[in-house]
């Protein structure tokens, strides 16, 4: 096996034995991101001479045992380019921020850096995280390593196809609407959407704030974990950070499935649209947890046929709200070509935003503007009130929900990249547990005819990622399509 | 038509945005469709539902009001696009 293919588990296990340096794991990390990324498109700004610096260390670290070794030390991970990471480049994939050097760490890079985690680079996306295939960034597409004439799902696109294609061990994203599950999903990897208030948002930029949390995004389920554990947890700087205590998350890892009630939501096997590749795999994946010693129930989720609208009226009033801050004054690009300031904000924005974000911006603004918030924002976010309580009482009958995580398996690039609506229906199984606040994840679960990953979501209770992790582990353990890996 | 392109250009001008030509009836189009779309929230019973503003009940994030450090005045400047010695600059506000 080669260094780039190894687990996050693997690595550090073979670091800690000084089988391997990580200094010879993160070059064949780079390497292999110099061979394959010009065609994959997943990094927009690849960072050598510190990556190399920071394995350095990490390995001066393994060596002296002070401080003793954590759980990412040593271990090459890719960032998605809307995590502040001091002294690189975080672009968000907009031409607002494309010269942007954050000042300073957000909290899940101080924590990584603390471990001496290695940052191999920033990962491409859609403009602002907005969007389901990254075809919206401003920079270019990324192309899914099982098929590079398909997207690799969005908005972290990019982290996913870095871990499917073994250029990185591990990587970090960010979940508003699904974009961690469905990329995770369609590049056959496993994703992690936290519990909102998990992880802290500090130096992740906002896109839409009662809806964005960081996340994980790797190899396997065990990998997923321990991620978790690196990055979980309270911060004073993020107000909505729960103040709570934080698991070890590996001790969740158990075969064992017996005691566990899995719920079925009606509504979702009825969901139009659903492609019978994605159906027929994920009906065996439960009937594989079932086997597993779990007993499936059927539950229902009675608002989901109002969770799309209801999304994308939060969303993009969120996203309006917060986007006002980039003006052309304190940091970003700026067209100086008018005359007064006015004309400047006006240049500024209409030049450095892309299409899908000032549709949302518009969006955002027409659903907030007098006259019509009540009919908009004031009763999505009623309905959003439903949307939760389905879910709080679906999942008093059972332990965790499972489904589809995307409708289809990946889709053409092109296909829908000027029909925004169409795009949206896509996300209808992952927006609800942003709606909700629940922990979801994505673990692969079968491929399509065409040889594509599919993905098995599981939503859990509020704070609840250890069952998740648990149901996970174990529906790994009993088949290998998480080892099935693309051909390049 | 849920919103006019009128209102879009309205609603873009509310937003700092220029929309120009073509692309006004292409957004408009996309806009209204989306609008359309999200027409269904009407169907929903939310009477006396109140809103969801926080998804995990949490209030009053307090903390003690200490002096702590804080971005240095340059670190701060150092992404602006036009800045002298202490400020941000701008173009002329006031004639």
């Amino acid at each position: 096996m080669k260094l780039h293919q190894l687990t996050l588990y693997e690595a550090h296990e073979r670091l800690k034995k000084k089988d391997i340096s990580s200094l010879e794991l993160t070059e064949a990390v780079l390497d292999r991101i110099d061979a394959l990324d010009g065609e994959i498109g997943a990094f927009i700004t690849v960072d050598r001479a510190s990556a190399l610096a920071a394995a350095r260390a990490a390995d001066d670290r393994i060596a002296s045992g002070s401080p003793a070794m954590a759980g990412l030390t040593g271990i090459p991970i890719a960032v998605k380019d809307l995590i502040c990471t001091k002294g690189v480049r975080t672009t968000c994939a907009s031409k607002i921020l494309e010269n942007f050097v954050p000042p300073y760490d957000a909290a899940v890079i101080e924590k990584m850096k603390a471990q001496d985690a290695v940052i191999v680079g920033k990962t491409n996306m859609d403009e602002f995280a907005m969007g389901s295939s990254t075809e919206y960034s401003a920079f270019k597409p990324v192309r899914n390593p099982w098929d590079l004439s398909r997207i690799p799902g969005g908005s972290s696109g990019g982290s996913a196809a870095a871990v499917a294609a073994d250029m990185c061990i591990a990587a970090l994203g960010s979940d508003t609407g699904g974009s961690i599950r469905q990329p995770a999903s369609h590049c056959g990897v496993v994703g992690l959407k936290p519990t909102y208030g998990r992880v802290s948002r500090y130096g992740l930029v906002a896109f839409a704030s009662s809806l964005d949390q960081i996340g994980p995004i790797a190899k396997d389920v065990r990998d997923c974990a321990l991620l978790m554990n690196a990055i979980a947890g309270h911060d004073p700087r993020d107000s909505t950070s729960a103040p709570r205590e934080t698991p070890d998350y590996t001790a969740a890892l158990k075969d064992d499935l017996s005691g566990l009630r899995v719920g079925i939501p009606r509504e979702y096997t009825e969901q139009e649209g659903l492609h019978s590749d994605v159906s027929k795999a994920v009906a065996a994946a439960v009937a594989t947890i079932e086997a597993l010693g779990a007993e499936a129930v059927t539950v229902s989720l009675p608002h989901t046929r109002y969770v799309v609208a209801a999304y994308y009226v939060i969303a993009p009033s969120e996203a309006s709200s917060n986007l006002a801050r980039y003006d052309g004054v304190r940091y970003g690009f700026r067209n100086a070509s008018g005359t007064d300031l006015l004309a400047m904000y006006r240049n500024t924005r209409s030049e450095g935003f892309g299409p899908e974000v000032q549709r949302r911006i518009i969006i955002g603004a027409y659903c907030l503007s007098a006259g019509y918030y009540e009919a908009y924002y004031g009763k999505a976010s009623q309905v959003r009130t439903r949307i939760r309580e389905d879910f709080e009482t679906a999942l008093e009958a059972c332990d965790v929900i499972l489904s589809p995580v995307a409708p289809t398996p990946a889709f053409p690039i092109g296909e829908k990249v000027d029909d925004p609506l169409t795009m949206y229906l896509s996300d209808i199984f992952t927006l609800s547990a942003n709606l909700a606040g629940i922990p979801g994840m994505s673990v692969p679960c079968g491929f399509s005819q065409e040889g594509l990953p599919i993905g098995l979501q599981i939503m859990g209770r509020h704070f609840d990622e250890k069952t998740l992790l648990r149901v996970a582990y174990g529906f790994q353990n009993a088949t290998d399509f998480h080892t099935s890996k693309p051909k390049r | 038509m849920t919103i006019t392109k009128k209102e879009v250009v309205h609603v873009a001008d509310l937003a700092r945005l220029d929309l120009e030509g073509e692309a006004i009836d292409r957004f408009a189009g996309q806009i209204d469709t989306v609008l359309a779309y999200v027409d269904v929230l009407k169907g929903a019973d939310t009477q006396g539902v109140s809103p969801t503003s926080h998804v995990i009940s949490l209030f009053n994030a307090f903390r003690e009001d200490e002096v702590g450090t804080h971005l240095e005045r340059e670190a701060a400047l150092a992404n602006a696009p036009d800045k002298d010695d202490e400020n941000f600059v701008v173009p002329r506000i006031v004639g």
